[in-house]
């Protein structure tokens, strides 16, 4: 059964490449076969070997010998890593699901617009607090016009390391685009609040969203609690704190993340969102794959894996 | 303490946006700047309450766009500097940039008092553009005297010139404060300087100020009439007077910075909010929260049918920090629901 599964490999054996390995490890349509590192005693890289994965410390390069082992590469490195890693992904041929901030591809939102993009070879998945929200922007885009959408995500500052850290304003400035390019509002705007409270606080997010006089609230309240459960498939702890508040000019929509628990904490919602959006992101990919594969093919043999 | 110099930045057009719920007209921006450098004021900051970048649905939209602002301002600050608050999270290096081509002369940058390190690209292009940089600790009752100075450690590594104990909460006793500015004192370099920011919520912000200065603060913030965020700052007239008593230079007039505060200042802030000690900063102070929960607390208790007060201590309950303004909303339909909720519940007790 597993030889139908599509190959993938991931580039990155911090938090969020060992959490990936754990979802990945869940997929009906997945299989993991490499774990690329840098650093050889990383708890990633260990655990990955535990798990019988085949892993190398040398970065993604000792990968070329290998280049029937997998089609999709997810890359948790580095933007600047990023960079470099894109163009030799290209040359091999395979595809890239890059959940750094270097956003070489398009920004991807799966439960917004994946089908689009599944032709590329490289998407970018936004940031975490993109992630969240912009799903949000979008429902309410859905059905009346938006001008204006503002976020503001908190998460534990546990959970926020030391590339979010160091660089963000890249947070800031990527999630208000993706507000923007993948919500569909007019403008968008983001911020973010690092809260340190110990027990750590789970992902917050609130999302404004501006409203034209007369907007459709029951069915703006509508879109938006269906958008809630088609992001559940993929993050289960994904949930409205409250119905949305509408007042004249806007609607307040509070949401929590609680992460799945795989490697990285509960409260590590955005970190878990990000991992769960580019598994989803991968298993697009791979249906449409083996679809183009499978031409001429009996179709139900996938049904049957 | 003979022949010691202490300066005073006044944050009346910045940390007093708050209180004027960010409705201040550039012609008001202009004139009340242009009056603090006239009284001798060597470093007046202009801003969002929350910042460049701080014009929010979150936060309140200003009434003028940020740029309009600052330009009225650096056309009439001509003695002193103009400074600008950042918040790393809200305003990015972008604005800062932009500020900074308009005349700020000085950077203060602004993280929570665990969070250091998010202020280091800020910081460095603050540097680079060649501003003054003062950073802000906030909050930093929330931690420890020492682990505060590991953060403060931190900044000066940046680049940062002075570093400030922020009393964001106004809940900070004499010796908090005093210990906290001991212990930035004894762990930076002799040439970085160390500020204190306060906020009167325990009726403390001049004495802590003066606390300040004895363990060797060489910058504190004030506002004229006290206008800032929950019972306001510490009071900028107030403080020179103090000083002045004291034998300490601050290169301010002392009865131009009264006039300034009663002709100008008060009848401004009078149409919008008058920061006083009241039931709301009080429980601001003595809950430890953000003192510019405060107007957004009363709002929300007003909206939601709860009390503000009831607001403000579960915030303090569950160590919200600055910038956490959408979880009043949250934190009030949360206690709506419990009220209303109340006797079902009741009911299902006496059952059991």
């Amino acid at each position: 059964m597993a030889s139908e599964k599509v190959k993938v490999a991931i580039v990155g054996s911090g938090n969020i490449g060992t959490d990936l390995m754990f979802k990945i490890r869940k997929s009906n349509s997945l299989e993991l076969t490499w774990m690329v590192g840098v650093v050889p005693d990383s708890d990633g890289l260990r655990r990955a070997r535990e798990l019988g994965y085949q892993t190398t410390h040398k970065g993604i390069d000792d990968l070329k010998d290998h280049l029937d082992d997998f089609e999709i590469v997810f890359d948790a490195t580095t933007a600047h890593a990023h960079y470099r890693h894109a163009e030799l992904l290209k040359q091999w041929g395979k595809i890239a699901i890059d959940l750094t901030p270097a956003a070489v591809g398009p920004y991807v939102v799966p439960v917004v617009n994946l089908d689009q993009y599944l032709d590329l070879q490289n998407v970018n998945l936004v940031t975490c607090g993109g992630q969240a929200t912009v799903p949000m922007v979008h429902a309410v885009s859905r059905v009346t016009p938006v001008k204006y959408a503002e976020i503001v995500s908190t998460v534990a500052s546990r959970s926020a390391g030391p590339g979010t850290r160091q660089n963000i304003d890249e947070f800031t400035e990527t999630t208000a685009r993706g507000l923007a390019e993948v919500g569909g509002a007019e403008r968008g705007k983001a911020i973010i609040v690092l809260n340190p409270a110990d027990p750590p606080i789970i992902m917050r997010n609130t999302v404004y969203v501006s409203l034209e006089k007369g907007a459709d609230r029951e069915a703006i309240k509508g879109s938006i609690e269906e958008m809630v459960s088609e992001v559940q498939r993929y993050v289960p702890g994904y949930h409205l704190k409250s119905a949305p508040i509408f007042d004249e000019d806007r609607v307040t929509i509070l949401l929590e993340v609680e992460g799945a628990g795989d490697y990285l904490p509960k409260f590590s919602g955005n970190l878990d969102i990000m991992t769960s959006a580019a598994v989803r992101v991968a298993e697009g990919f791979a249906g449409h794959l083996k679809k183009r594969k499978t031409t001429g093919r009996e179709r139900h043999q996938e049904s049957v894996a | 303490m003979s022949a010691k110099k202490i300066w005073i930045t006044d944050t009346t057009l910045r940390d007093g946006d708050h209180a004027m719920s960010h409705q201040y007209t550039v012609d008001q921006v202009r004139k009340i700047a242009q009056v603090l450098d006239e009284a001798g004021v060597p470093v007046i900051e202009v801003a969002h309450g929350d910042g460049l970048g701080g014009s929010s649905l979150q936060y309140g939209f200003s009434l003028e766009k940020e740029d309009k602002y600052l330009r009225a301002a650096a056309e009439v600050i001509t003695h002193g500097r103009m400074a600008f608050l950042l918040v790393p999270g809200i305003g990015t290096r972008k604005e800062l940039e932009e500020a900074a081509k308009i005349g700020a002369k000085v950077a203060r940058v602004a993280t929570h008092c665990t969070e250091a390190d998010i202020s280091e690209q800020h910081i460095k292009m603050a540097k680079d553009l060649g501003l003054d940089v003062h950073t802000f600790l906030m909050m930093s009752h929330m931690t420890p005297p020492e682990a505060l100075a590991g953060q403060a450690k931190l900044m000066e590594s940046y680049g940062a010139d002075c570093i400030y104990v922020v009393d964001s909460a106004g809940a900070q006793l004499v010796d908090q404060a005093r210990e906290r500015v001991r212990a930035l004192r004894k762990a930076l370099d002799p040439k970085t300087e160390v500020g204190f920011h306060a906020h009167n919520n325990l009726g403390l912000a001049v004495g802590n100020s003066v606390a300040a200065i004895e363990e060797g603060a060489t910058r504190i913030d004030g506002s004229t009439c006290g206008l800032g965020a929950g019972a306001g700052n510490t009071q900028t007239e107030a403080m020179v007077a103090v000083l002045s008593r004291m034998g300490i230079e601050t290169g301010i007039d002392l009865f131009k910075i009264m006039d300034v505060a009663n002709d100008i200042v008060y009848p401004v802030m009078r149409q919008q909010h008058v920061p006083r000690i009241d039931r709301s900063s009080l429980t601001i102070g003595y809950a430890g929260v953000y003192s510019t929960f405060l107007l957004f607390a009363n709002r929300a208790a007003e909206k939601f049918g709860v009390e503000a007060r009831d607001i403000l201590v579960e915030l303090g309950r569950r160590k919200m920090v600055g910038g956490q303004e959408d979880m009043i909303i949250d934190v009030a339909v949360e206690l709506a629901n419990k009220a209303k909720n109340k006797p079902a519940s009741a009911r299902a007790e006496a059952r059991a």
